[in-house]
């Protein structure tokens, strides 16, 4: 009789001790202990702004306006070129939406060569005419497309090379004639999808 | 007699040949029909259609004419609006089966609109579109939704000034299947025994003059490849060393059907008019390639219209691309110049292997067909000018002529865009 009732009691004492222990780590109340998605956009842009500005510097700057030993342009593929950086930037974007990760990236501007890429949503408009203004600010905000709501967050596009400027002040179809050096031509737009919206 | 209907239903469900049509909700479209009866290589089983499906026959033709509406345009999130109004990240959104009276040109089943559901303030950025009708998009020659290689401003610039006719009027060569043997002067000894008599007599005097006997393509290379000899050894001894002719064959509509598992095309199952004679041939190599003679001129242009019987095939001997060829064939013209139905139709194409260039002929024939402007780059602008061509593909009257004449139409593009480079202020 009393071996038992300690059995029991000891079991008792073992279940709750365990479901406390259990029950703390990575509890009910407060959020995975993982990244915030303003960090992981941050990450995330820091790797496409680095290859994007290496591609644009050491590949298409170096070997168009210095060597002058290859052109990069628009319709790279018939006439042997480089693929302009956007270009190299969205083709990345659409390989990387293949592989359904869960976020989205793409390039948009105020001032955009092609309609298809002016800013569209509230927070893309938002988010453009922020970064524009506002130097060496990002923009981060909440956004709902469809049935599902995004952490969207727009980082500045800087003309970091002479082949940037150049390019966009002679298009045939850019808006403007007037960017420099250093300008902010658009912004990188980021989108990772938070839960589904109610 | 609910047992008799489900019996007769189900007798009829395991059938791939036409007895299945009881199944069909509407005949198919040109490009389909003649797999209409295999419902799984387009249907989940019980269900709709497999996306998987349209991208498995038709996806790399698609990305080798650089789509201008590829899936990767449409999914991003910023664009689920228009998702809403049209998926246009789904073939299927335009392109539906089984229902002829709902079907526009290019297999079409959406409004001839549809461009201002994305492109409403077109007439914004481009001024020259002022008040031109959304149905003429892509009916016009102006712009395909997939295809525009031939189409884009900057290629139209750089072509603006294209004569008619160039003064390099040529095809580059083809690049020969293997080295022809040396001391090839003698007539090689066959390695079989021919049967006697005048039919043996042919097949070895054919095969003697043919490619394949300057190659060392020996009759049991063909005739015993698997083991034991074969008098009709059938299409896979001609696949072994023709795979890429093999595999571009199986693309188009004479192969399609092989492709699938299908008993061989016959011209009796064409929907396009064909002689009656050929009715019940099954289309394989050796409908156009004699099977001992191998002869890529007579597959050029005979081996044509031993089947084909619509207006266009028939006006061909008519036209000034014949006697272009009649001239090359004679000798009296280089080489590459001639226009037989193949220069067309199954065009040179030219290919980087093993570092190397290389030019073979498209044995997909319905690659460049629709729409017309697909067959601009490859074919066209190697003799035409740009203008010129794209006047030409617009000009229905000029394809029942077989293109002997000029253009009676005038498409406006090349102008459009020489007007606004002149007019532009913008820093050269």
């Amino acid at each position: 009789m009393k071996t038992s009732l300690f059995i029991i009691a000891g079991a008792v004492a073992v279940t709750t001790l365990a479901s406390m222990l259990l029950s703390s780590c990575g509890g009910k109340e407060k959020a995975a202990a993982g990244i915030s998605p303003q960090s992981m956009a941050d990450a995330l842009h820091a790797v496409m702004e680095s290859d994007r500005i290496v591609y644009t510097k050491q590949v298409v700057n170096r070997l168009q306006n210095e060597e002058k030993i290859i052109k990069a342009s628009e319709h790279w593929k018939d006439e042997k070129a480089l693929p302009l950086p956007a270009q190299m930037f969205r083709m990345g974007a659409e390989m990387v939406a293949e592989k359904k990760k869960g976020f989205t990236y793409s390039l948009l501007s105020e001032w955009p060569i092609n309609k298809q890429n002016a800013p569209k949503t509230e927070a893309e408009k938002n988010g453009l005419s922020h970064v524009g203004k506002n130097k060496g600010q990002n923009y981060y905000t909440e956004e709902t497309l469809g049935a599902t709501k995004y952490f969207t967050a727009v980082y500045p596009d800087v003309a970091v090379a002479a082949a940037c400027v150049k390019c966009h002040n002679g298009h045939e179809d850019s808006p403007r004639t007037d960017f420099v050096e250093g300008d902010v031509m658009g912004g990188v737009v980021i989108r990772i999808p938070l839960s589904s919206a109610k | 007699m609910l047992l008799l209907v489900a019996g007769y239903l189900s007798s009829r469900f395991f059938r791939t040949d036409e007895d299945a049509t009881v199944f069909l909700p509407g005949p198919t479209t040109h490009g389909h029909h003649q797999i209409e009866m295999k419902c799984a290589v387009c249907h989940e089983p019980w269900g709709g259609v497999r996306e998987q499906s349209c991208i498995d026959c038709h996806g790399a033709a698609l990305a080798a004419g650089d789509d201008s509406h590829p899936k990767a345009k449409f999914t991003d999130p910023r664009n689920a609006d228009r998702l809403l109004a049209i998926a246009a990240d789904k073939c299927v959104t335009c392109h539906v089966e089984h229902r002829p009276e709902a079907t526009l040109a290019m297999g079409v089943t959406q409004p001839q609109d549809l461009c201002h559901q994305c492109h409403a303030e077109i007439a914004q950025e481009r001024p020259s579109h002022k008040g031109m009708s959304f149905t003429t998009c892509s009916s016009v020659g102006c712009h395909n939704y997939h295809d525009n290689t031939a189409l884009y401003e900057d290629f139209l610039a750089k072509h603006s000034t294209d004569p008619a006719t160039l003064l390099q009027a040529l095809l580059p060569e083809l690049t020969a299947k293997t080295k022809t043997i040396a001391g090839a002067g003698r007539a090689p000894e066959p390695d079989h025994g021919i049967p006697s008599g005048e039919g043996g007599g042919k097949i070895l005097a054919a095969w003697q003059g043919s490619g394949h006997a300057t190659a060392a393509v020996n009759c049991t290379a063909c005739h015993a490849a698997a083991g034991p000899w074969k008098d009709q050894p059938g299409q896979d001894s001609c696949t072994e060393c023709h795979k890429e002719e093999n595999a571009g064959f199986r693309e188009g509509l004479h192969g399609m059907r092989l492709a699938q598992g299908l008993t061989p095309m016959q011209p009796a199952m064409a929907r396009l008019p064909m002689k009656p004679d050929a009715a019940h041939s099954a289309l394989t190599c050796t409908s156009c390639h004699g099977p001992h003679d191998v002869d890529t001129r007579r597959a050029a242009v005979d081996s044509c219209l031993q089947c084909h019987n619509d207006g266009h095939s028939l006006a061909y001997k008519n036209s000034s691309h014949y006697r272009l060829w009649q001239a090359e064939l004679s000798g009296t013209a280089p080489a590459g110049s001639g226009v037989s139905c193949a220069t067309c139709h199954m065009p040179r194409e030219e290919h980087v292997v093993a570092g190397k260039s290389v030019v073979r002929p498209q044995h997909n024939q319905s690659l460049n067909l629709r729409p017309v402007e697909k067959m601009a780059r490859g074919v066209c602008i190697r003799c035409h000018g740009l203008g010129f061509t794209l006047d030409s593909l617009a000009d229905p009257k000029l394809g029942r002529t077989n293109f002997d004449g000029h253009p009676g139409r005038h498409v406006e593009s090349i102008d459009m865009v020489l007007r606004r480079r002149s007019s532009s202020a913008k820093p050269k």
